[in-house]
């Protein structure tokens, strides 16, 4: 059966303040829900998005071939997280391109485009944004919180800022904060946009133009780290694409690598925008919940009270086992209930948005507990 | 090993109530009976996927990790008890992590197959190496990369300093404390640092 899902939004206008000391008002969130919430309101779960991702977490749109959700292979009647006993909610961060209020969108208190001074959010206004959706939705406590990546960190941000509406939490392909490489080649990805000379410093939509060069750049940085050595090479080695002969350019396409990475980047950057990118990636980098604790994470998660599951894979080098084996020793020191399983697969980070049946079927596991408890 | 009475006879050895890190845990079986009949707490150790998800089926908590990278991940005295059920067997650094199991654990408890069993002997006497129930492998096939006897952990043991409270063998499910070296396939330990 397929699922088919319905985009909604909901305004607030409250100002929701930032932890930078900035606030928004009259601001959007998009969302999308599955399934059907019960009477007691006891089996929702909220599903963070990563970085390029949306509240479109899930089925298709009716008429829109290609349009799956793009945790699909996770999400759906029958799926680990089954839409046939939880209610699921996928929501679009501020900030986005994707629906919810963003650079592109209006201030209302300038009624000018809002470009390169919509406020710098963090994962943890992220979170605030998203309790008070839930608040409306009429949802005090949530069977579960998940995500993988940058949606991840939201996911153990919401075990420490509310940890009462939280019973567990799944943490996958996430750390407790980015070293010093994933920052730098944040630096990058940003570098390569706002020198762009169609950047305009973030207020290219009165020039009508995008930069467009900056954001395929960007964009090739981020894939190259989302994928492992071996999957590269085994789906591309060093394959020429004009066959066998080396054509002595530095300008054209030589290896077919090359080819895939251009495309990657032309594909995205017609439709993300520049300033949530820089955005996005600022919030990855700010991330840090043991900063507040001298930098124990132990003392950090010391708030936390959800059952958690981590997940990590072993070829993922931008958020490598290392890094969840970190939150998992700071949640064994404070005594909660943990599991963690490290999933041996070739694929990288993208592992986690990906049909890997180890994988798959820990998750369902644990999802089966959840619902257990629920209906006993 | 996973039969009801060998468990229940390794879950006696548990104070109630403890806070319990299972080296090896297999299924979550014992984490399981621990946590029912005992009101005992804790995390499994596994790195078998089958195992793990056995244990997330269960609602064991279990982390996933390769016990030959040792553990590191866990402080001194940071749990009651430390087993290790048929695990010591399996292990390239069964010494290490006896010594790390004493570190981490007020207490160990350890069981592992006792070569020393009398049918095992008697095969080796006629030239063969033993299979039976209890080391159901050929030498050839076999996960058991370290062999040892009731008589071998002792030694081990003091060697070590550890003072062990408590041993005996463990037959059919029934505790063996005559002659356990000789008439028990498994041999099973409960230490603490001496």
């Amino acid at each position: 059966m397929t699922l088919i899902a319905e985009p909604k939004s909901m305004q607030f206008e409250q100002p929701l303040p930032l932890r930078s000391g900035a606030s928004v008002r009259g601001y959007d969130l998009a969302y999308e829900t599955y399934g059907t919430l019960n009477a007691d309101k006891s089996n929702a779960v909220l599903v963070c998005h990563a970085l390029n991702a949306s509240h479109h977490v899930a089925g298709v749109y009716p008429g829109q071939d290609n349009s799956e959700g793009w945790w699909d292979t996770m999400i759906g009647p029958g799926k680990p997280v089954d839409t046939d006993r939880f209610f699921v909610i996928g929501v679009n961060n501020l900030g986005s391109c994707f629906g919810s209020t963003g650079p592109m969108h209006r201030n209302p208190d300038t009624g000018k485009v809002y470009g390169a001074d919509f406020p710098v959010v963090t994962v943890e206004d992220w979170v605030d944004a998203q309790a008070r959706l839930l608040d409306r939705l009429g949802i005090a406590q949530l069977a579960a919180v998940m995500g993988g990546s940058l949606g991840g960190m939201q996911a153990l941000s919401w075990t420490l800022q509310y940890p009462d509406r939280v019973r567990h939490a799944a943490v996958i392909a996430s750390a407790p904060n980015l070293t010093a490489e994933n920052i730098a080649f944040n630096e990058v990805a940003r570098r390569a946009i706002v020198t762009d000379p169609d950047f305009h410093g973030g207020h290219f939509y009165e020039h009508g133009v995008v930069p467009q060069r900056g954001l395929r750049i960007a964009r090739m940085i981020g894939h190259i780290t989302y994928l492992s050595d071996d999957v590269m090479n085994e789906k591309f080695g060093r394959q020429l694409r004009s066959g066998l002969d080396i054509r002595y350019t530095t300008q054209d396409i030589e290896f077919q690598i090359e080819s895939y990475l251009r495309y990657q980047g032309d594909k995205f950057s017609e439709y993300f925008d520049a300033n949530t990118y820089l955005l996005i990636t600022r919030a990855l980098d700010y991330f840090d919940p043991a900063s507040r604790h001298d930098g124990n994470l132990s003392k950090a998660l010391a708030a936390a009270t959800a059952r958690f599951l981590l997940v990590s894979f072993t070829t993922d080098w931008r958020f490598s086992p290392k890094r969840s084996r970190e939150i998992v020793k700071a949640l064994l020191e404070n005594r909660r209930n943990c599991s963690y399983a490290e999933i041996d697969a070739p694929h990288g980070h993208d592992a986690f948005l990906l049909d890997d049946p180890r994988y798959m079927s820990v998750v369902r596991a644990w999802f089966d507990r959840i619902a257990a408890e629920f209906q006993a | 090993m996973s039969d009801r009475a060998t468990l229940q006879s390794i879950a006696n050895l548990v104070p109630p109530g403890s806070r319990v890190l299972d080296l090896g845990c297999g299924d979550g079986a014992l984490l399981d009976l621990l946590r029912r009949d005992r009101n005992c707490s804790g995390y499994g150790i596994e790195i078998a996927d089958e195992n793990l998800l056995a244990c997330v089926k269960r609602g064991v908590d279990v982390i996933q990790l390769n016990l030959d990278e040792g553990l590191s991940m866990f402080g001194d005295n940071s749990f009651d008890v430390v087993l290790q059920i048929d695990t010591l067997q399996h292990l390239r650094n069964a010494e290490t992590m006896l010594r790390e199991t004493a570190r981490v654990g007020k207490l160990g408890i350890v069981a592992f197959p006792n070569f020393a069993h009398w049918p095992n002997r008697l095969s080796i006497v006629r030239g063969r190496m033993p299979v039976t129930k209890r080391l159901p492998y050929q030498w050839y096939d076999t996960p058991n990369i370290r062999v040892g006897t009731f008589k071998d952990f002792e030694v081990l043991a003091t060697r070590n300093r550890l003072a062990i409270l408590d041993a005996f063998g463990l037959q059919e499910g029934r505790e063996v404390r005559r002659l356990p070296n000789l008439m028990a396939g498994t041999a099973v330990f409960k230490f603490e640092r001496g």
